[in-house]
């Protein structure tokens, strides 16, 4: 299934872009989603200290992803 | 009658704007908090901050701040205006202002919603010094 996702901050600079889709396998939880990223994009190794955002709302880890969702990668926020 | 006033914006802030919103007949007083571009950081001159924004979901998490201190606190309005682009020394990335009957529910909630602001709302900043740029937290 195809992921939406946006990087944000400094993960923005990390990854080179700011908007990729991703494909990943039906059922695959948030934490999936995070070691997937991390195998493609190595240079996320912080990734577990991101909070993730699934269709603007900040997501648990154990929460299943489904088609068309957009998934945010949020950084530590410093705003203010 | 809306009680709250949320804004992300890359104009220039307006305090006067905030303040007509919060200001009502019935209160006693108003508490604002202005935050500023300061000019080092950890005794680095600092030139200027670039904000980025994730905006609906930090419009949401605004909102959802300001609708918690109407619980909370006992203030009559409230806004939570926010700046986003490249700011200069001196110049105001976020104002908060709150109203109410008494004068210690607005210090309160202004001091609630920045506190809360600064670890929920996606917005980052990048600080820009003479030798490069760093963005702000970004290693816990």
């Amino acid at each position: 299934m195809k992921i939406q996702t946006l990087f944000f901050g400094i993960t923005s600079d990390l990854v080179e872009t700011n908007d990729l889709e991703i494909t990943i396998s039906e059922n695959s939880s948030i934490n999936d989603f995070k070691v997937f990223l991390k195998k493609k994009y190595p240079k996320l190794e912080n990734i577990n200290s991101y909070a993730i955002a699934v269709n603007e709302t900040y997501a648990e880890g154990n929460l299943i992803l489904k088609e068309g969702d957009v998934v945010a990668i949020i950084p530590p926020v410093s705003g203010g | 009658m809306k009680r709250t006033s949320i804004k992300i914006t890359s104009k220039k802030l307006d305090l006067q704007e905030c303040y007509n919103f919060v200001e009502d007949d019935s209160c006693g007083g108003i508490s604002a908090f202005i935050g500023t571009v300061r000019n080092d950081t950890q005794g680095k001159e600092v030139l200027q901050l670039d904000f980025s924004t994730y905006k609906p979901m930090a419009i949401k998490e605004m909102q959802k701040i300001a609708d918690l201190a109407l619980e909370k606190f006992p203030i009559h309005k409230i806004a939570i205006h926010h700046a986003e682009g490249m700011l200069q020394i001196g110049e105001i990335p976020v104002i908060i202002t709150a109203s109410s009957k008494h004068r210690k529910a607005t210090f309160e909630a202004c001091e609630f919603a920045i506190d809360t602001l600064k670890e929920t709302v996606p917005i980052w900043k990048k600080e820009y010094f003479s030798d490069g740029e760093v963005w702000v937290n970004a290693h816990p």
